[in-house]
Protein backbone atom coordinates (compact mmCIF):
# COMPACT_ATOMS: atom_id res chain seq x y z
CA UNK A 1 0.00 0.00 0.00
CA UNK A 2 1.69 3.63 -0.59
CA UNK A 3 2.28 5.61 2.44
CA UNK A 4 -0.45 7.74 1.57
CA UNK A 5 -3.61 7.23 0.20
CA UNK A 6 -6.03 9.72 -0.90
CA UNK A 7 -9.15 8.96 -2.46
CA UNK A 8 -12.51 10.98 -3.72
CA UNK A 9 -11.98 13.29 -0.65
CA UNK A 10 -14.90 15.84 -0.17
CA UNK A 11 -14.98 18.65 2.54
CA UNK A 12 -17.77 21.36 2.54
CA UNK A 13 -17.45 24.28 4.79
CA UNK A 14 -20.22 25.84 6.25
CA UNK A 15 -19.16 29.36 6.39
CA UNK A 16 -21.25 31.98 9.07
CA UNK A 17 -22.45 35.36 7.10
CA UNK A 18 -23.27 38.21 8.78
CA UNK A 19 -23.98 41.79 8.29
CA UNK A 20 -21.55 44.80 8.70
CA UNK A 21 -21.24 46.65 11.79
CA UNK A 22 -22.71 46.14 15.36
CA UNK A 23 -26.26 45.50 14.46
CA UNK A 24 -24.92 43.20 11.90
CA UNK A 25 -23.13 41.04 14.90
CA UNK A 26 -26.07 41.07 17.21
CA UNK A 27 -28.24 39.87 14.12
CA UNK A 28 -26.12 37.57 13.73
CA UNK A 29 -26.50 36.08 17.17
CA UNK A 30 -29.99 36.05 16.80
CA UNK A 31 -30.63 34.48 13.17
CA UNK A 32 -27.91 32.56 11.13
CA UNK A 33 -27.23 33.09 7.42
CA UNK A 34 -24.66 29.89 6.21
CA UNK A 35 -23.16 29.47 2.78
CA UNK A 36 -21.52 27.01 1.83
CA UNK A 37 -17.74 26.54 0.45
CA UNK A 38 -17.22 23.44 -0.96
CA UNK A 39 -13.49 23.36 -0.85
CA UNK A 40 -12.98 19.86 -1.70
CA UNK A 41 -14.95 18.22 -4.61
CA UNK A 42 -13.48 14.70 -5.25
CA UNK A 43 -9.50 15.03 -4.40
CA UNK A 44 -7.25 11.59 -5.49
CA UNK A 45 -4.12 10.84 -5.36
CA UNK A 46 -1.21 8.82 -3.56
CA UNK A 47 2.20 8.82 -2.25
CA UNK A 48 5.36 6.28 -2.22
CA UNK A 49 8.09 6.55 1.16
CA UNK A 50 10.77 8.60 -0.31
CA UNK A 51 8.67 10.66 -2.98
CA UNK A 52 9.00 14.70 -2.72
CA UNK A 53 5.64 15.91 -4.60
CA UNK A 54 4.90 19.68 -4.88
CA UNK A 55 1.46 20.58 -3.76
CA UNK A 56 0.35 23.68 -5.99
CA UNK A 57 -2.53 26.02 -6.53
CA UNK A 58 -4.17 29.69 -6.61
CA UNK A 59 -5.68 30.82 -2.72
CA UNK A 60 -8.94 29.03 -2.24
CA UNK A 61 -7.72 26.06 -3.99
CA UNK A 62 -7.77 23.38 -1.62
CA UNK A 63 -4.12 22.97 -0.56
CA UNK A 64 -4.53 23.52 3.08
CA UNK A 65 -7.36 21.68 3.68
CA UNK A 66 -5.91 18.98 2.03
CA UNK A 67 -2.56 19.36 4.24
CA UNK A 68 -4.91 19.70 7.56
CA UNK A 69 -6.65 16.42 6.75
CA UNK A 70 -3.91 14.27 5.81
CA UNK A 71 -2.05 15.73 9.19
CA UNK A 72 -5.76 14.48 11.25
CA UNK A 73 -6.55 18.35 11.76
CA UNK A 74 -9.89 18.41 10.16
CA UNK A 75 -12.28 15.01 9.33
CA UNK A 76 -13.25 15.06 5.48
CA UNK A 77 -16.82 14.78 5.00
CA UNK A 78 -16.17 12.10 2.55
CA UNK A 79 -13.81 9.98 0.99
CA UNK A 80 -10.54 8.16 2.27
CA UNK A 81 -7.44 8.43 3.82
CA UNK A 82 -4.78 6.27 5.06
CA UNK A 83 -1.32 7.62 6.14
CA UNK A 84 0.84 5.09 6.93
CA UNK A 85 -1.71 2.73 7.43
CA UNK A 86 -3.58 5.01 9.99
CA UNK A 87 -6.54 6.96 9.12
CA UNK A 88 -5.36 10.44 10.19
CA UNK A 89 -8.14 11.91 12.64
CA UNK A 90 -8.86 8.80 14.36
CA UNK A 91 -5.75 7.80 15.18
CA UNK A 92 -4.71 11.04 15.94
CA UNK A 93 -1.67 10.24 18.56
CA UNK A 94 -0.04 8.03 16.48
CA UNK A 95 -0.53 9.22 13.79
CA UNK A 96 1.39 12.81 14.68
CA UNK A 97 4.04 11.12 16.32
CA UNK A 98 5.07 10.33 12.58
CA UNK A 99 4.49 13.20 10.94
CA UNK A 100 6.45 16.78 10.76
CA UNK A 101 4.60 19.84 9.61
CA UNK A 102 6.03 23.31 9.10
CA UNK A 103 3.80 26.37 8.49
CA UNK A 104 5.71 29.11 6.46
CA UNK A 105 3.85 31.75 8.39
CA UNK A 106 3.59 29.96 12.21
CA UNK A 107 6.00 29.22 14.75
CA UNK A 108 6.07 26.13 16.59
CA UNK A 109 9.17 27.08 18.96
CA UNK A 110 8.61 29.16 21.72
CA UNK A 111 9.50 32.41 21.28
CA UNK A 112 11.07 34.16 24.36
CA UNK A 113 12.78 30.75 24.71
CA UNK A 114 16.38 30.10 23.33
CA UNK A 115 15.84 27.48 20.45
CA UNK A 116 17.89 24.60 21.92
CA UNK A 117 15.23 24.52 25.40
CA UNK A 118 12.71 24.54 22.26
CA UNK A 119 14.17 21.28 21.01
CA UNK A 120 14.44 20.08 24.68
CA UNK A 121 11.04 20.59 25.23
CA UNK A 122 9.98 19.09 22.14
CA UNK A 123 11.89 15.81 22.83
CA UNK A 124 9.82 15.51 25.50
CA UNK A 125 6.66 16.10 24.03
CA UNK A 126 7.35 13.18 21.68
CA UNK A 127 8.72 11.07 24.30
CA UNK A 128 11.96 10.95 22.04
CA UNK A 129 14.52 8.84 24.00
CA UNK A 130 17.73 10.88 25.29
CA UNK A 131 20.08 8.87 23.05
CA UNK A 132 18.49 9.42 20.10
CA UNK A 133 17.27 13.00 20.42
CA UNK A 134 20.83 14.00 21.10
CA UNK A 135 21.91 12.17 18.24
CA UNK A 136 19.51 13.81 16.19
CA UNK A 137 19.67 17.26 17.36
CA UNK A 138 23.30 17.57 16.69
CA UNK A 139 22.97 15.66 12.96
CA UNK A 140 19.94 18.21 12.37
CA UNK A 141 22.03 21.36 13.74
CA UNK A 142 25.14 20.36 11.60
CA UNK A 143 22.73 20.10 8.32
CA UNK A 144 20.86 22.90 9.03
CA UNK A 145 24.15 25.19 10.51
CA UNK A 146 22.53 25.62 13.68
CA UNK A 147 25.14 26.13 15.64
CA UNK A 148 25.52 29.89 16.05
CA UNK A 149 21.60 30.61 16.85
CA UNK A 150 21.08 27.75 19.57
CA UNK A 151 21.32 29.90 22.41
CA UNK A 152 19.26 32.95 21.31
CA UNK A 153 15.63 33.57 21.52
CA UNK A 154 13.56 32.32 18.74
CA UNK A 155 12.27 36.00 18.79
CA UNK A 156 15.41 37.40 18.07
CA UNK A 157 16.23 34.80 15.07
CA UNK A 158 16.30 36.13 11.61
CA UNK A 159 13.43 35.01 9.20
CA UNK A 160 15.87 32.05 7.63
CA UNK A 161 17.11 31.34 10.65
CA UNK A 162 13.77 30.65 12.10
CA UNK A 163 12.68 28.65 9.35
CA UNK A 164 15.89 26.55 9.75
CA UNK A 165 15.39 26.16 13.29
CA UNK A 166 11.59 25.32 12.40
CA UNK A 167 12.09 22.51 10.06
CA UNK A 168 14.69 21.13 12.70
CA UNK A 169 12.05 21.10 14.99
CA UNK A 170 9.88 19.63 13.01
CA UNK A 171 12.34 16.55 12.52
CA UNK A 172 13.76 15.60 15.82
CA UNK A 173 11.35 13.08 16.55
CA UNK A 174 12.13 11.27 13.31
CA UNK A 175 9.00 11.61 11.05
CA UNK A 176 8.18 9.54 8.28
CA UNK A 177 6.66 12.14 6.81
CA UNK A 178 7.41 16.06 6.26
CA UNK A 179 4.27 18.04 4.84
CA UNK A 180 6.02 21.90 4.34
CA UNK A 181 3.20 24.44 3.87
CA UNK A 182 4.90 27.39 2.07
CA UNK A 183 8.24 26.94 4.10
CA UNK A 184 10.41 29.95 1.39
CA UNK A 185 7.36 32.51 2.02
CA UNK A 186 9.08 35.81 3.23
CA UNK A 187 12.67 34.55 2.56
CA UNK A 188 15.95 36.29 1.18
CA UNK A 189 17.17 34.42 -1.57
CA UNK A 190 20.24 32.61 0.34
CA UNK A 191 18.01 31.16 2.76
CA UNK A 192 15.53 29.98 0.44
CA UNK A 193 18.52 28.45 -1.71
CA UNK A 194 19.25 26.87 1.81
CA UNK A 195 15.79 25.68 2.39
CA UNK A 196 15.74 23.67 -0.37
CA UNK A 197 18.98 22.55 0.15
CA UNK A 198 18.03 20.69 3.51
CA UNK A 199 14.29 19.82 2.06
CA UNK A 200 16.61 18.03 -0.88
CA UNK A 201 19.26 16.07 1.22
CA UNK A 202 16.47 14.80 3.91
CA UNK A 203 14.97 13.31 0.81
CA UNK A 204 17.27 12.07 -0.69
CA UNK A 205 20.04 10.91 2.45
CA UNK A 206 17.23 9.86 5.21
CA UNK A 207 14.67 8.99 2.49
CA UNK A 208 11.77 11.27 4.15
CA UNK A 209 8.72 11.81 2.26
CA UNK A 210 8.00 15.35 1.07
CA UNK A 211 4.39 17.07 0.55
CA UNK A 212 5.50 20.36 0.13
CA UNK A 213 2.92 23.38 -0.65
CA UNK A 214 4.30 26.96 -1.96
CA UNK A 215 3.71 29.39 -4.63
CA UNK A 216 7.41 30.38 -5.08
CA UNK A 217 7.73 27.73 -8.30
CA UNK A 218 11.39 27.69 -8.14
CA UNK A 219 11.11 25.75 -5.09
CA UNK A 220 8.64 23.21 -7.47
CA UNK A 221 11.56 23.53 -10.35
CA UNK A 222 14.33 23.15 -7.68
CA UNK A 223 13.13 20.05 -5.97
CA UNK A 224 9.64 18.30 -7.06
CA UNK A 225 10.28 14.93 -8.65
CA UNK A 226 6.26 15.61 -9.15
CA UNK A 227 3.81 18.20 -9.32
CA UNK A 228 0.14 18.14 -8.22
CA UNK A 229 -1.87 21.11 -9.54
CA UNK A 230 -5.09 21.65 -7.27
CA UNK A 231 -7.69 23.94 -8.45
CA UNK A 232 -11.04 24.53 -7.37
CA UNK A 233 -11.02 21.23 -4.92
CA UNK A 234 -10.26 18.88 -7.65
CA UNK A 235 -6.64 17.51 -8.76
CA UNK A 236 -5.82 19.02 -12.45
CA UNK A 237 -2.89 17.51 -13.57
CA UNK A 238 -0.70 14.87 -11.49
CA UNK A 239 2.54 14.52 -12.95
CA UNK A 240 6.51 14.88 -13.45
CA UNK A 241 6.36 19.22 -13.89
CA UNK A 242 8.59 18.74 -17.56
CA UNK A 243 4.89 16.82 -18.66
CA UNK A 244 3.54 19.53 -17.14
CA UNK A 245 5.53 22.31 -18.97
CA UNK A 246 5.37 20.37 -22.26
CA UNK A 247 1.36 20.14 -22.51
CA UNK A 248 0.55 23.28 -21.09
CA UNK A 249 3.12 25.52 -23.15
CA UNK A 250 5.50 24.01 -25.36
CA UNK A 251 6.88 27.45 -27.08
CA UNK A 252 10.51 27.87 -26.68
CA UNK A 253 12.09 31.60 -26.36
CA UNK A 254 14.60 33.65 -28.41
CA UNK A 255 16.33 36.55 -27.54
CA UNK A 256 18.38 37.85 -30.01
CA UNK A 257 21.04 40.86 -29.47
CA UNK A 258 21.17 42.71 -33.04
CA UNK A 259 23.96 45.23 -34.29
CA UNK A 260 21.15 47.46 -34.95
CA UNK A 261 18.28 49.17 -34.19
CA UNK A 262 15.60 45.53 -34.05
CA UNK A 263 14.34 45.15 -37.31
CA UNK A 264 10.60 43.93 -38.14
CA UNK A 265 9.95 40.31 -38.50
CA UNK A 266 7.35 38.48 -40.33
CA UNK A 267 7.31 35.26 -39.88
CA UNK A 268 4.51 32.51 -39.51
CA UNK A 269 3.83 30.67 -35.88
CA UNK A 270 6.34 33.15 -34.86
CA UNK A 271 5.34 36.04 -32.07
CA UNK A 272 7.62 39.06 -31.06
CA UNK A 273 7.09 39.05 -27.10
CA UNK A 274 8.86 42.36 -25.89
CA UNK A 275 11.48 44.87 -28.11
CA UNK A 276 13.93 46.90 -26.32
CA UNK A 277 16.17 49.16 -28.43
CA UNK A 278 18.16 46.80 -30.80
CA UNK A 279 17.14 43.45 -28.78
CA UNK A 280 13.71 40.99 -29.76
CA UNK A 281 12.25 38.35 -27.78
CA UNK A 282 10.28 35.97 -29.38
CA UNK A 283 8.45 33.06 -29.00
CA UNK A 284 7.97 29.98 -31.17
CA UNK A 285 6.86 26.12 -30.99
CA UNK A 286 9.88 24.16 -32.02
CA UNK A 287 7.66 21.14 -33.24
CA UNK A 288 6.65 23.48 -35.83
CA UNK A 289 9.57 26.20 -36.15
CA UNK A 290 13.02 23.95 -35.71
CA UNK A 291 15.17 25.92 -33.75
CA UNK A 292 18.61 25.64 -36.26
CA UNK A 293 15.92 27.24 -39.10
CA UNK A 294 14.84 29.95 -37.22
CA UNK A 295 18.45 31.16 -35.95
CA UNK A 296 19.69 30.79 -39.48
CA UNK A 297 16.98 32.97 -41.25
CA UNK A 298 17.59 35.26 -39.18
CA UNK A 299 21.21 35.71 -38.64
CA UNK A 300 21.08 35.58 -42.92
CA UNK A 301 18.81 38.62 -43.23
CA UNK A 302 20.31 40.86 -39.88
CA UNK A 303 23.80 41.35 -38.23
CA UNK A 304 23.35 39.40 -35.20
CA UNK A 305 25.10 40.32 -32.17
CA UNK A 306 23.99 37.39 -29.63
CA UNK A 307 21.56 34.84 -29.53
CA UNK A 308 20.39 33.19 -26.16
CA UNK A 309 17.49 30.17 -26.67
CA UNK A 310 15.29 29.67 -23.23
CA UNK A 311 12.07 28.27 -22.30
CA UNK A 312 9.40 30.22 -20.42
CA UNK A 313 9.45 30.74 -17.18
CA UNK A 314 7.92 28.71 -14.65
CA UNK A 315 5.41 31.25 -13.23
CA UNK A 316 4.16 32.03 -16.70
CA UNK A 317 3.89 27.59 -17.48
CA UNK A 318 1.66 27.80 -14.05
CA UNK A 319 -0.44 30.85 -14.64
CA UNK A 320 -1.46 29.64 -18.65
CA UNK A 321 -2.54 26.35 -16.85
CA UNK A 322 -4.72 28.33 -14.18
CA UNK A 323 -6.02 30.22 -17.06
CA UNK A 324 -6.51 27.04 -19.57
CA UNK A 325 -8.67 25.19 -16.34
CA UNK A 326 -10.30 28.39 -15.66
CA UNK A 327 -8.37 28.02 -11.61
CA UNK A 328 -7.64 31.53 -11.11
CA UNK A 329 -7.74 33.01 -7.92
CA UNK A 330 -11.05 31.77 -6.22
CA UNK B 1 7.82 10.75 29.93
CA UNK B 2 4.56 11.20 31.81
CA UNK B 3 2.45 13.75 32.07
CA UNK B 4 3.51 15.05 35.38
CA UNK B 5 6.60 15.40 34.28
CA UNK B 6 6.09 17.15 31.13
CA UNK B 7 3.72 19.17 33.10
CA UNK B 8 6.90 20.24 35.19
CA UNK B 9 8.70 20.55 32.03
CA UNK B 10 6.82 22.92 30.31
CA UNK B 11 6.55 25.05 33.64
CA UNK B 12 10.23 25.53 34.04
CA UNK B 13 10.51 26.46 30.56
CA UNK B 14 7.77 29.17 31.14
CA UNK B 15 9.32 30.39 34.10
CA UNK B 16 12.47 30.90 32.08
CA UNK B 17 11.07 33.11 29.74
CA UNK B 18 9.33 34.70 32.48
CA UNK B 19 12.40 35.70 34.16
CA UNK B 20 14.12 36.88 30.64
CA UNK B 21 12.15 39.96 32.51
CA UNK B 22 12.48 39.22 36.14
CA UNK B 23 11.28 42.84 36.77
CA UNK B 24 7.90 42.88 35.41
CA UNK B 25 7.05 39.14 37.57
CA UNK B 26 7.79 40.84 40.81
CA UNK B 27 5.80 43.99 39.75
CA UNK B 28 3.05 41.80 38.55
CA UNK B 29 3.01 39.76 41.60
CA UNK B 30 2.93 42.74 44.29
CA UNK B 31 0.59 44.38 42.12
CA UNK B 32 -1.86 41.07 42.41
CA UNK B 33 -1.25 41.09 46.14
CA UNK B 34 -2.39 45.19 46.48
CA UNK B 35 -5.39 44.95 44.30
CA UNK B 36 -6.86 41.61 46.20
CA UNK B 37 -6.15 43.62 49.39
CA UNK B 38 -8.48 46.13 48.58
CA UNK B 39 -11.30 42.98 48.34
CA UNK B 40 -10.78 43.00 52.23
CA UNK B 41 -10.99 46.60 52.47
CA UNK B 42 -14.52 46.57 50.81
CA UNK B 43 -15.50 44.12 53.75
CA UNK B 44 -13.77 45.78 56.59
CA UNK B 45 -15.60 48.68 55.77
CA UNK B 46 -19.30 46.55 56.02
CA UNK B 47 -18.37 44.87 59.14
CA UNK B 48 -16.69 48.05 60.53
CA UNK B 49 -19.86 49.79 60.61
CA UNK B 50 -22.14 46.70 61.18
CA UNK B 51 -20.19 44.71 63.83
CA UNK B 52 -21.81 41.38 62.78
CA UNK B 53 -24.26 40.22 59.89
CA UNK B 54 -26.73 37.23 61.55
CA UNK B 55 -24.33 36.31 63.66
CA UNK B 56 -20.88 36.28 61.31
CA UNK B 57 -17.79 38.43 61.64
CA UNK B 58 -15.72 39.84 59.68
CA UNK B 59 -13.04 36.45 60.90
CA UNK B 60 -15.37 34.48 59.03
CA UNK B 61 -15.89 36.67 55.94
CA UNK B 62 -11.93 36.39 56.00
CA UNK B 63 -11.88 32.26 56.39
CA UNK B 64 -14.45 31.79 53.71
CA UNK B 65 -12.81 34.73 51.54
CA UNK B 66 -9.78 33.27 52.14
CA UNK B 67 -10.48 30.05 51.00
CA UNK B 68 -11.80 30.41 47.57
CA UNK B 69 -9.72 33.02 47.27
CA UNK B 70 -6.89 30.21 47.76
CA UNK B 71 -8.38 27.75 45.37
CA UNK B 72 -8.84 30.24 42.62
CA UNK B 73 -4.98 31.84 43.24
CA UNK B 74 -3.51 28.05 42.50
CA UNK B 75 -6.26 27.29 39.50
CA UNK B 76 -4.84 31.15 37.80
CA UNK B 77 -1.55 29.89 37.87
CA UNK B 78 -1.73 27.05 35.56
CA UNK B 79 -5.28 27.64 33.37
CA UNK B 80 -3.83 30.79 31.24
CA UNK B 81 -3.63 29.13 28.64
CA UNK B 82 -7.70 28.15 29.20
CA UNK B 83 -8.13 31.93 29.40
CA UNK B 84 -7.07 32.93 26.53
CA UNK B 85 -7.99 30.27 24.65
CA UNK B 86 -10.76 31.82 22.16
CA UNK B 87 -7.93 34.80 21.12
CA UNK B 88 -5.02 32.98 21.23
CA UNK B 89 -5.62 29.31 19.86
CA UNK B 90 -9.04 29.31 17.90
CA UNK B 91 -8.96 32.69 16.11
CA UNK B 92 -5.31 32.25 15.23
CA UNK B 93 -5.97 28.52 14.36
CA UNK B 94 -2.74 27.60 16.39
CA UNK B 95 -5.17 25.18 17.82
CA UNK B 96 -3.58 23.28 15.32
CA UNK B 97 -0.26 23.30 16.44
CA UNK B 98 -2.02 21.73 20.04
CA UNK B 99 -3.63 18.60 17.65
CA UNK B 100 -0.23 18.10 15.34
CA UNK B 101 1.24 17.12 18.74
CA UNK B 102 1.22 13.51 20.32
CA UNK B 103 -0.08 14.79 23.91
CA UNK B 104 -3.94 15.75 25.30
CA UNK B 105 -4.79 19.10 24.02
CA UNK B 106 -5.99 19.96 27.57
CA UNK B 107 -2.33 18.87 28.96
CA UNK B 108 -0.41 20.98 26.21
CA UNK B 109 -2.68 24.37 27.42
CA UNK B 110 -2.17 23.46 30.76
CA UNK B 111 1.62 24.03 29.83
CA UNK B 112 0.99 27.11 27.95
CA UNK B 113 2.24 29.49 30.68
CA UNK B 114 2.69 29.01 34.88
CA UNK B 115 2.12 32.62 35.83
CA UNK B 116 4.74 33.48 38.22
CA UNK B 117 3.10 36.86 38.55
CA UNK B 118 0.51 34.66 40.77
CA UNK B 119 2.02 34.27 43.77
CA UNK B 120 1.28 38.35 44.77
CA UNK B 121 -2.56 36.73 44.94
CA UNK B 122 -1.75 33.50 46.84
CA UNK B 123 -0.04 35.43 49.46
CA UNK B 124 -2.58 37.79 49.85
CA UNK B 125 -5.61 35.01 50.36
CA UNK B 126 -3.30 32.79 52.70
CA UNK B 127 -2.39 35.61 54.54
CA UNK B 128 -6.15 36.37 55.10
CA UNK B 129 -7.61 32.80 55.54
CA UNK B 130 -4.89 32.28 58.28
CA UNK B 131 -5.51 35.95 60.19
CA UNK B 132 -9.44 35.65 60.16
CA UNK B 133 -9.25 31.99 61.28
CA UNK B 134 -7.01 32.92 63.96
CA UNK B 135 -9.25 35.88 65.13
CA UNK B 136 -12.07 33.32 65.09
CA UNK B 137 -10.09 31.02 67.10
CA UNK B 138 -9.85 27.93 64.89
CA UNK B 139 -7.72 25.33 66.50
CA UNK B 140 -5.62 23.45 63.33
CA UNK B 141 -5.89 19.84 64.32
CA UNK B 142 -4.53 17.16 61.49
CA UNK B 143 -8.52 16.93 60.54
CA UNK B 144 -8.75 20.20 59.88
CA UNK B 145 -5.73 20.62 58.16
CA UNK B 146 -6.75 17.65 55.87
CA UNK B 147 -10.15 19.34 55.38
CA UNK B 148 -8.50 22.70 54.33
CA UNK B 149 -6.25 20.56 51.44
CA UNK B 150 -9.99 18.71 50.38
CA UNK B 151 -11.41 21.84 50.42
CA UNK B 152 -8.93 23.86 48.62
CA UNK B 153 -8.37 20.91 45.75
CA UNK B 154 -12.22 21.09 45.32
CA UNK B 155 -12.06 24.61 44.51
CA UNK B 156 -9.32 24.42 42.37
CA UNK B 157 -11.53 21.92 40.44
CA UNK B 158 -14.34 23.93 39.93
CA UNK B 159 -12.41 26.79 38.96
CA UNK B 160 -10.58 24.79 36.27
CA UNK B 161 -13.66 23.57 35.67
CA UNK B 162 -14.83 26.83 35.12
CA UNK B 163 -11.93 28.24 32.40
CA UNK B 164 -12.36 24.64 30.90
CA UNK B 165 -16.21 25.84 30.10
CA UNK B 166 -15.30 29.24 28.86
CA UNK B 167 -12.59 27.33 26.71
CA UNK B 168 -15.01 25.46 25.35
CA UNK B 169 -17.41 28.01 24.04
CA UNK B 170 -14.78 29.72 22.49
CA UNK B 171 -14.74 26.55 19.52
CA UNK B 172 -18.18 28.35 18.73
CA UNK B 173 -17.92 31.69 19.48
CA UNK B 174 -13.87 31.86 18.79
CA UNK B 175 -13.68 34.48 21.12
CA UNK B 176 -12.94 34.16 24.59
CA UNK B 177 -16.25 35.02 26.45
CA UNK B 178 -15.47 37.46 28.85
CA UNK B 179 -18.66 37.15 30.79
CA UNK B 180 -16.75 34.31 31.84
CA UNK B 181 -15.52 36.51 34.51
CA UNK B 182 -18.35 36.83 36.18
CA UNK B 183 -18.53 33.80 37.49
CA UNK B 184 -14.72 33.58 38.29
CA UNK B 185 -13.96 37.09 39.87
CA UNK B 186 -17.39 37.32 40.59
CA UNK B 187 -17.96 34.08 42.29
CA UNK B 188 -15.29 34.69 44.53
CA UNK B 189 -17.01 37.89 45.82
CA UNK B 190 -20.09 35.79 46.10
CA UNK B 191 -18.16 33.22 48.11
CA UNK B 192 -16.60 35.47 50.78
CA UNK B 193 -20.01 35.74 52.24
CA UNK B 194 -21.69 32.83 53.73
CA UNK B 195 -25.09 31.45 51.71
CA UNK B 196 -27.15 31.92 54.15
CA UNK B 197 -27.51 35.68 53.63
CA UNK B 198 -28.24 35.20 50.05
CA UNK B 199 -31.69 35.10 48.75
CA UNK B 200 -33.10 31.41 47.73
CA UNK B 201 -32.50 31.54 43.84
CA UNK B 202 -29.18 32.68 43.91
CA UNK B 203 -28.16 30.14 46.72
CA UNK B 204 -29.52 27.88 44.88
CA UNK B 205 -27.36 28.85 41.59
CA UNK B 206 -23.93 28.57 44.14
CA UNK B 207 -25.30 25.27 44.91
CA UNK B 208 -26.84 23.30 41.60
CA UNK B 209 -25.77 25.38 38.81
CA UNK B 210 -21.96 26.83 39.44
CA UNK B 211 -21.12 24.67 43.02
CA UNK B 212 -18.96 27.84 44.73
CA UNK B 213 -20.96 26.74 48.03
CA UNK B 214 -19.62 23.66 47.78
CA UNK B 215 -15.95 24.27 47.54
CA UNK B 216 -16.68 27.24 50.39
CA UNK B 217 -19.70 27.60 52.20
CA UNK B 218 -20.35 23.71 53.75
CA UNK B 219 -16.68 22.81 53.97
CA UNK B 220 -15.65 25.92 55.79
CA UNK B 221 -18.78 25.66 58.16
CA UNK B 222 -17.33 22.02 59.20
CA UNK B 223 -13.97 23.69 59.59
CA UNK B 224 -15.64 26.59 62.14
CA UNK B 225 -17.55 23.56 63.66
CA UNK B 226 -20.59 25.62 62.61
CA UNK B 227 -23.75 23.69 61.90
CA UNK B 228 -25.36 24.95 59.12
CA UNK B 229 -27.82 27.61 59.89
CA UNK B 230 -30.01 26.18 56.56
CA UNK B 231 -30.14 22.93 57.40
CA UNK B 232 -27.53 20.74 55.45
CA UNK B 233 -26.68 17.66 57.25
CA UNK B 234 -23.26 17.33 59.18
CA UNK B 235 -21.88 14.47 56.90
CA UNK B 236 -22.67 16.82 53.21
CA UNK B 237 -20.42 19.58 54.88
CA UNK B 238 -17.10 17.72 54.81
CA UNK B 239 -18.24 16.09 51.42
CA UNK B 240 -19.68 19.10 49.42
CA UNK B 241 -16.03 19.84 47.64
CA UNK B 242 -16.44 16.23 45.55
CA UNK B 243 -18.86 18.67 43.47
CA UNK B 244 -15.90 20.39 42.46
CA UNK B 245 -14.97 17.60 40.59
CA UNK B 246 -17.97 16.59 38.91
CA UNK B 247 -17.98 20.00 37.89
CA UNK B 248 -14.94 19.66 36.07
CA UNK B 249 -16.04 16.86 34.45
CA UNK B 250 -18.71 18.15 33.08
CA UNK B 251 -16.76 20.56 31.74
CA UNK B 252 -14.68 18.37 30.14
CA UNK B 253 -17.60 16.93 28.05
CA UNK B 254 -18.21 20.16 26.66
CA UNK B 255 -14.58 20.40 25.85
CA UNK B 256 -14.31 17.50 23.84
CA UNK B 257 -17.35 18.37 21.95
CA UNK B 258 -15.91 21.81 21.08
CA UNK B 259 -12.80 19.62 19.95
CA UNK B 260 -15.03 17.45 18.15
CA UNK B 261 -16.58 20.86 16.37
CA UNK B 262 -13.09 22.27 15.36
CA UNK B 263 -11.73 18.97 13.38
CA UNK B 264 -15.11 18.89 11.70
CA UNK B 265 -15.68 22.71 10.64
CA UNK B 266 -11.38 23.77 10.97
CA UNK B 267 -11.26 27.35 12.76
Amino acid sequence: MPQILVEDLAKTYRVAERDPGLLGAVKGLVHRRHRTVEALRDVSFCLEAGELLGFIGPNGAGKSTTIKILSGILKPDAGTVMVNGRVPFTDRIAHVSKIGVVFGQRTQLWWDLPVSEGFDLLADIYRVEPARYRANRDELVALLRLERVLDQPVRQLSLGQRMRAEIAAALLHEPDILFLDEPTIGLDAPSKLAVREVVRRLNRERGVTVLLTTHDMHDIEALAQRVIVIGHGQVLADSPFETLRANVLAERRLVIDFAHEAPEISMADVEIRSRQGQTLELAFDPARTPTPNLIAALAAAHEVVDIHVGEPAIEEVIARFYDLHGAGEA
Amino acid sequence: MNSLHLILRYFSASLRSQLQYPGSAVMLGIGAFLTTIIDMLAAWALFDRFGQVQGWSLGHIAVFYGVVSTSFALTDFFTRGFDVFGGEFVKTGAFDRILLRPRSPALQLVGYEFRLSRFGRLAQALLVLFVGAAVVGVEWSPDKVLLLAWTITGGVALFTGLLVLQASFAFWTTESLEVFNVLTYGGIQAAQFPLSLYAAWFRNFLIFVVPLGCVAYYPVLAILDQPDPLGAPDWWLPTAPAMGFVFLNLSFLAWRAGIRRYTSTGS
